[in-house]
């Protein structure tokens, strides 16, 4: 029975080309009676998550929300009801806008780093060549390290007097560059890093989609007289577009959450120039004290990803190019 | 000049025995080849080498006089319907037919003139905004051949086009195919595994198996003087009758016993030995007779209406098929006498051809009581 | 005149073969250099690395020794491994038997349920860490192997995974095993898991994953080196070295990352289908 596991990808050659699928609701078996004992199996089956859920998903999703419309005092403990004064409060406040800006700069950075590379990597992989597994195999290397080893290994390069990448700067006679400890070059040292950390994932989504692309769309090209490049722009990024879309989502997702990275590589500075969302949540709460400006930062990250979430599930709705 | 095929061979790893090895051929101008075999017998290869979507391993490839081997897929000049269509899903009909112009940077007006008029040759001129998934399979089909018209090769090659199709609508597109084939006189390269195409369809045959050529000639010759037994069996429904035959007889009345049961009278004389006697279904008769007579025993009858098919076991354990035409009650278990009318085609041991016989009056094969 | 294009054809070929091979080697070597420098590194003498040099007539495991003698790297490791391993089994156990009721039972509220559940995917853990942290210091579970896989036992992303492979399990199975009479946990158990196998290994390696880089979370309820998972201890040991003791840092980087290395190239062909399979999906 297992052997006739059906491969989704071969039996819906044009379904497979979208990421995950549009969420349905209508009762799939409608047609099952409707049984007494379904019930209880339903509070047996669906118990455990929804509790688990109800605790540590939506209960502190409402209770965020209802700090973040007062005054907190110094045990998180609601004091005066203030009303939306936090949302105003921190959209005027220069620091917080710049907190906004730098996590926009980051994010921008490395959903469209990751996606230039991870498909570079994708289509170079993607070749009849002798010894080419190897090739593959290294390009999934990054999936292996998680957010501590990336970052130890990033700041031994970035490290300014025995880092290898000023070595390589000082050797054609340049000055050395104060990596994390320049606003600018610090934004640039978290980017390249979280981009790399990224890569090995990207690249098996995208070689996965380019695997899947017919040959035979190709072989008709090819007769039809259509250069490589011409296939490339033309043939291969129409048909893996969803895929596009969809590593496009869930990298803007994690690096609008990054925050290991930070607190390892640069804690916020230099001059809160890598200051990123999660990052001031965390310090306002746990080391300021300020819950209810926390809890405000909060929402209104929430509020973020939950709208780049919902864009996702609206545009596959509709599928992206056919 | 049309097209050469001189010692093609594929060999995918040295290591391997090549899938196809030493294929000559050569397709005149305006006709339709078909090459035809069993799954797997390197027919799709072949027309993927003429096409130079694949490296050809050894031999020749000329078209036109130009020696093509290396020369890549759009300096060929020609146009390809595959199997699976090979439509691009984000497309419109239009814009798929006209991919291959704007990949080469045809003007625009032109390009328009020509998606026109191949939408218009197959019909699909009030579909052309449509993406292909909104299309039933007949019409993509149609998207297909349209995208080879707009080429405008002189040169198509087809690779089982119709197998995605249902089995009228493969009737119905057989024809238009042939019929454009001729209206715009190409050579067209036809790549199926189904002998009822090769046969309805094709100027010339090439019959391929076990890596190589088994025969080429036209649909007729192939039915009437199949180079060896494997022709025999590929073409023609339900499959021929092997008999396995020895000579007997004597000089001056060779025979050929083909159980001990069947024989068939020889105008010459055959080395002695063991041979393979083919006789097609239509050429075998059978009638009722008594319990302890005949030669054989009905096991299975299908009717169809203006045929009918009997399966007999020969009192020697051989099956054969039978054709009657009309509608022949014959019950399960009936005891027949075997008889045969028409050609039989006798192959030697290495499966060729070496004699056939025509008809009632000089080939005979009877039962022997 | 007809080799001609032959050969230039050939040539064209082979060029573009060596061309394909220089990037590939080029990207090759961008991605694994942090690696191989790490690694390297780990070998060098702390004298040479404080130097910057990346030469060094020393190369030992001294710092390996130091690594495993002076931290608590394995027991970061192993407090990791505990962590994860329930983690995985816990997630998939909880969100499979979620995913069944979505597809196989049938009961009031059951769509409005699972809109609820796939809300609860928009929201991300990170800004929900505030009442979470009090949640978990009111049930008394800080410092404790619980504060890091109770919350984590299943999730909406799971359950919506799962239901999309419970899915494709064809109708007929269900009213066959009904026939049989079959039970709903013996159709979960015994048709329903073996069906979905590859996504359900999927979700594994996900949880996995995801428990194993946990970060934030592991920082604010675990004080003690003994249940520290390991990226807390990687930063830990990070924040305690003085700048430029490397040495030990990079052979617990090494220590760390080898592992996994190793099982990402030994579960190379399973990644490549099966994660794809169910991201894409």
């Amino acid at each position: 029975m297992l052997e006739s596991l059906p491969s989704t990808k071969k039996t819906q050659p044009t379904s497979s080309h979208e990421p995950q699928a549009q969420p349905q609701v209508k009762s799939p078996v409608a047609s099952f009676e409707l049984r007494k004992n379904d019930k209880y199996y339903a509070w047996l089956f669906l118990g455990p998550s929804l509790l688990l859920l109800s605790i540590f998903v939506f209960y502190p999703m409402l209770r965020t929300l209802y700090l973040s419309l007062f005054l907190t005092d110094n045990f998180g403990e609601p004091t005066v009801f203030v009303g939306l004064q936090n949302y105003l409060h921190l959209l005027k406040s220069a620091p917080y806008l710049a907190s906004l800006k730098a996590t926009t700069t980051y994010v921008v950075g490395v959903a469209s780093l990751t996606i230039v590379f991870g498909l570079l990597l994708a289509a170079m992989a993607n070749q009849k060549l002798r010894g080419i597994e190897f090739f593959r195999t290294i390009f999934t290397a990054t999936m292996g390290v998680s957010v501590s080893v990336s970052a130890i290994f990033w700041l031994f390069m970035f490290n300014p007097t025995i880092g290898v990448l000023n070595q390589v700067i000082m050797f054609f006679g340049h000055q050395p560059i104060a990596w994390l400890t320049t606003p600018g070059w610090a934004m640039v040292a978290v980017i390249v890093t979280s981009v790399w950390m990224h890569l090995g994932f990207t690249f098996l989504l995208f070689f996965g989609a380019l695997q899947s692309v017919p040959k035979s769309l190709y072989d008709a090209a090819d007769v039809a007289g259509a250069s490589s490049r011409y296939q490339f722009w033309h043939i291969t990024l129409p048909m893996i577009s969803p895929t596009m879309f969809f590593v496009a989502v869930i990298t803007l997702i994690s690096a609008f959450k990054s925050f290991g990275l930070i607190d390892l590589m640069t804690a916020g500075g230099p001059t809160n120039a890598t200051n990123l969302l999660v990052y001031r949540i965390y310090k306002d709460a746990f080391m300021n004290g300020n819950y209810a400006q926390a809890s405000t930062e909060s929402i209104i990250l929430a509020i973020i990803i939950a709208l780049i979430t919902l864009i996702q599930f609206k545009l596959l709705a509709k599928r992206v190019n056919y | 000049m049309g097209i050469e095929l001189q010692g093609i061979t594929k060999t995918y790893d040295s290591k391997q025995a090549p899938v196809l090895s030493d294929i000559n051929a050569e397709i005149q101008d305006g006709e339709l080849f078909v090459i035809v075999g069993p799954s797997g017998c390197g027919k799709s290869t072949l027309l993927r080498m003429i096409a130079g979507i694949i490296p050809i391993s050894a031999g020749v490839l000329k078209i036109n006089g130009q020696v093509m081997n290396g020369v890549s897929p759009k300096d060929r000049n020609l146009s390809m319907v595959f199997q699976s269509y090979a439509l691009y899903p984000f497309l419109t009909v239009a814009d798929n037919v006209a991919f291959g112009l704007k990949a080469r940077k045809m003007a625009p007006a032109e390009i328009e003139q020509r998606v026109n008029d191949a939408l218009s040759m197959v019909d699909l001129t009030e579909y052309r905004d449509r993406k292909p998934r909104a299309l039933s399979g007949g019409q993509r089909q149609r998207v297909a051949l349209a995208r080879a018209i707009a080429s405008d090769s002189k040169i198509c090659l087809m690779d089982e086009p119709l197998s995605n199709l249902d089995a009228q609508l493969r009737v119905q597109m057989r024809a238009e195919i042939r019929e454009l084939q001729r209206k715009l006189n190409l050579t067209l390269i036809y790549v199926t595994h189904d002998q009822t195409e090769a046969m309805t369809m094709a100027d010339h045959v090439m019959v391929l198996h076990d890596q190589q050529v088994q025969q080429i000639a036209s649909p007729l010759t192939i039915y009437n003087q199949p180079a060896n037994s494997f022709v025999a069996q590929f073409f023609g429904t339900p499959q021929i009758n092997l008999l396995t035959a020895n000579t007997a007889g004597t000089q001056a009345s060779p025979r050929l016993t083909m159980t001990n049961e069947l024989q068939l009278d020889l105008d010459k004389p055959l080395a002695a030995g063991t041979y393979t006697v083919g006789i097609r279904p239509n050429a075998l008769s059978c009638r009722p007779v008594a319990d302890d007579d005949g030669n054989a025993t009905v096991i299975n009858v299908e009717t169809l209406g203006d045929q009918t098919i009997i399966e007999a076991v020969l009192d020697d354990d051989t099956e054969v098929r039978i054709v009657e035409a009309g509608q022949v009650h014959v019950a399960l278990a009936q005891r027949v006498l075997v008889t045969a009318l028409g050609p039989a085609f006798i192959f030697d041991e290495t499966d060729t051809l070496i004699a056939e016989k025509r008809g009632l009056q000089d080939a005979r094969v009877v039962a022997v009581n | 005149m007809e080799n001609a294009t032959m050969n230039r054809a050939m040539f064209k070929r082979r060029l573009g073969k060596t061309a394909k091979y220089t990037m590939l080697l080029i990207l090759a070597l961008i991605i694994i250099f942090p690696f191989v420098l790490g690694l390297w590194t780990s070998f060098l003498p702390s004298m040479d690395i404080a130097k910057g040099a990346l030469w060094s007539s020393h190369l030992s495991l001294n710092n390996y020794v130091a690594a495993f003698t002076q931290t608590k790297i394995l027991q970061y490791l192993l407090n990791s491994l505990i962590i994860s391993t329930l983690v995985m089994f816990a997630h998939v156990f909880f969100c499979s038997l979620g995913a069944y009721a979505f597809v196989f039972l049938k009961f009031k509220y059951r769509d409005q349920l699972f809109y609820a559940v796939l809300a609860t995917m928009m929201l991300p853990f990170e800004a929900e860490v505030i009442p979470n942290f009090v949640t978990v210091k009111c049930l008394g579970l800080l410092n404790h192997y619980s504060v890091m896989v109770i919350p984590f036992l299943t999730s909406a992303f799971g359950i919506f995974m799962l239901r999309q492979a419970f899915l494709q399990i064809p109708r007929d199975l269900k009213e066959a095993a009904d026939v049989d009479g079959l039970n709903h946990w013996q159709f979960y158990w015994r048709v329903t898991l073996p069906y979905a196998k590859i996504s359900l290994f999927t979700l594994a390696a996900y949880s996995f994953l995801g428990s194993w880089n946990q970060y934030l979370w592991p920082m604010l309820t675990t004080f003690s080196d003994h249940l520290r998972p390991v990226q807390d201890g990687l930063r830990q040991l990070q924040s305690e070295e003085t700048f430029n003791d490397w040495d030990m840092i990079q052979a617990s980087a090494a220590i760390v990352v080898i592992p996994t290395l190793i099982v990402l190239f030994i579960g190379q062909h399973y990644f490549k289908s099966g994660l794809n399979e169910g991201a894409v999906k």
